[in-house]
């Protein structure tokens, strides 16, 4: 019986990153600067989101989030309090955003111009394995790691990590009592990252929040085309 | 769960690559996985039967290569293979080096394939097979 080879040599989530591209694309056209949000369920992307929309707004700039879950809308209903365009991708139950979705959800978004925007953020579901293969077609990849989750979660999902543009560690509020070690924390990051950007926040207390923003102002200033 | 979507991902790049052999079957896809991927093979392979069936993967076999992390070193200008949780460092000086350039990868290689004629009447695929069936931009060999 003869059989033969055919030769492939295509990557398995061609369609996603191409849907990313052209997504990437519109997003610099448009201007806005677009960042992908992941973490563990709970680090406190939500919350973390909800300070930031509420400065940006603050500030005068034009911002929308899109919040991917599993179920409900529970997050959507919490951001949407901050007074910006808010809209809630349920995956029932895929593990991640891809840039489909992502690209279906902006289109039937009635009322959202892209290029009305400053900042658009997407929370992905909380999971830190899954998204870190799925290109969105954000500008720039968040992770992020509470202080209460060990320091060693850089080492456990480098796939994720090593991705991000930016890490952002959450609760420092609760360091000492979670007996945070910071530098370990941090040299784990560097280790699996190295020459990453590293955010030290506080959603209780605000800490970081405004070396975070100025990041973000000088970040969308970047997106402007020449 | 994940690896449910990365199935999925791969029959679909594969039925559409099939669809140049009419009535082929697929015996074999060969993939290459880095080991950044984020991909466990023992989970892929476990909804492979139920992800292919009823396609022209049914009853297909998956192999693997897997392929460790390689980074740059930007010190020593050497390019060098990585133990997977140590970090990211050149283990020739030490240096933190996160310039990945092997370690990532999600691919199909290739896949090997039975054409429909060479199942039903081994006769007749001698004639098929000297049709041309090459589609555009897929490399072939037999
Ligand atoms: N002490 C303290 N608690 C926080 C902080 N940020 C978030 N939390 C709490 O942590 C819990 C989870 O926070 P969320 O913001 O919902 O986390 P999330 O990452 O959005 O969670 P998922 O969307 O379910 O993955 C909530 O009870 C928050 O009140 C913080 O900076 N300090
Ligand atoms: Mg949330
Ligand atoms: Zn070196």
């Amino acid at each position: 019986m003869s059989t033969r080879i055919v030769e492939l040599r295509q990557g398995i989530l061609k369609k996603n990153d191409q849907l990313a591209r052209a997504l990437r694309e519109r997003f610099g056209a448009a201007g806005v600067l677009v960042l992908n949000l992941v973490s563990s369920p709970g680090t406190g992307k939500t919350s973390f989101l909800e300070i930031t929309l509420r400065e940006l707004r603050a500030q005068g700039a034009r911002t929308a989030v899109l919040v991917g879950d599993l179920e409900t809308d529970n997050d959507a209903r919490r951001l949407a309090r901050s007074g910006v365009p808010v809209k809630q991708v349920n995956t029932h139950g895929i593990c991640h955003l891809d840039a489909e979705m992502v690209g279906r959800n902006l289109d039937v978004w009635e009322g959202l111009a892209l290029a009305d925007l400053d900042y658009l953020f997407i929370e992905n579901v909380g999971n830190l394995v899954c998204p870190s293969s799925y290109d969105l077609g954000e500008r720039i990849r968040v992770a992020m790691l509470s202080v209460t989750e060990g320091e060693d979660k850089p080492l456990k999902y480098p796939t994720l990590f090593n991705s991000a543009d930016i890490a952002v560690i959450t609760k420092i509020d609760l360091a000492a009592a979670c007996e945070f070690n910071r530098e370990l924390a941090l040299g784990n990051l560097e280790a699996i990252r190295p020459g990453i950007r590293v955010f030290e926040t506080s959603a209780k207390t605000g800490a970081g929040m405004e070396e975070w923003l100025r990041f973000l102002t000088s970040q969308q200033a970047g997106t402007m085309q020449s | 769960m994940h690896e449910l979507s990365m199935a999925a991902s791969i029959v679909e790049a594969v039925t559409e690559s099939v669809a140049a052999y009419p009535g082929a079957r697929v015996r074999q896809v060969r993939l290459r996985v880095g080991v950044l991927s984020a991909v466990v093979e023992d989970s892929l392979r476990f909804c492979w039967e139920i992800v292919t069936e009823g396609s022209a993967l049914a009853g297909s076999e998956l192999v693997v290569t897997v392929l460790p992390v390689v980074v740059h070193c930007a010190s020593c200008n050497a390019l060098s293979e990585v133990e997977y949780f140590g970090g990211l460092r050149c283990p020739r000086c030490g240096e933190p080096a996160g310039d990945v350039r092997q370690g990532r990868e999600l691919e199909i290689e290739s896949i090997e394939i039975e054409e429909a004629g060479e199942m039903e009447d081994a006769v007749a695929s001698q004639t098929h097979r000297a049709g041309s069936r090459f589609p555009g931009g897929i490399e072939e060999r037999v």
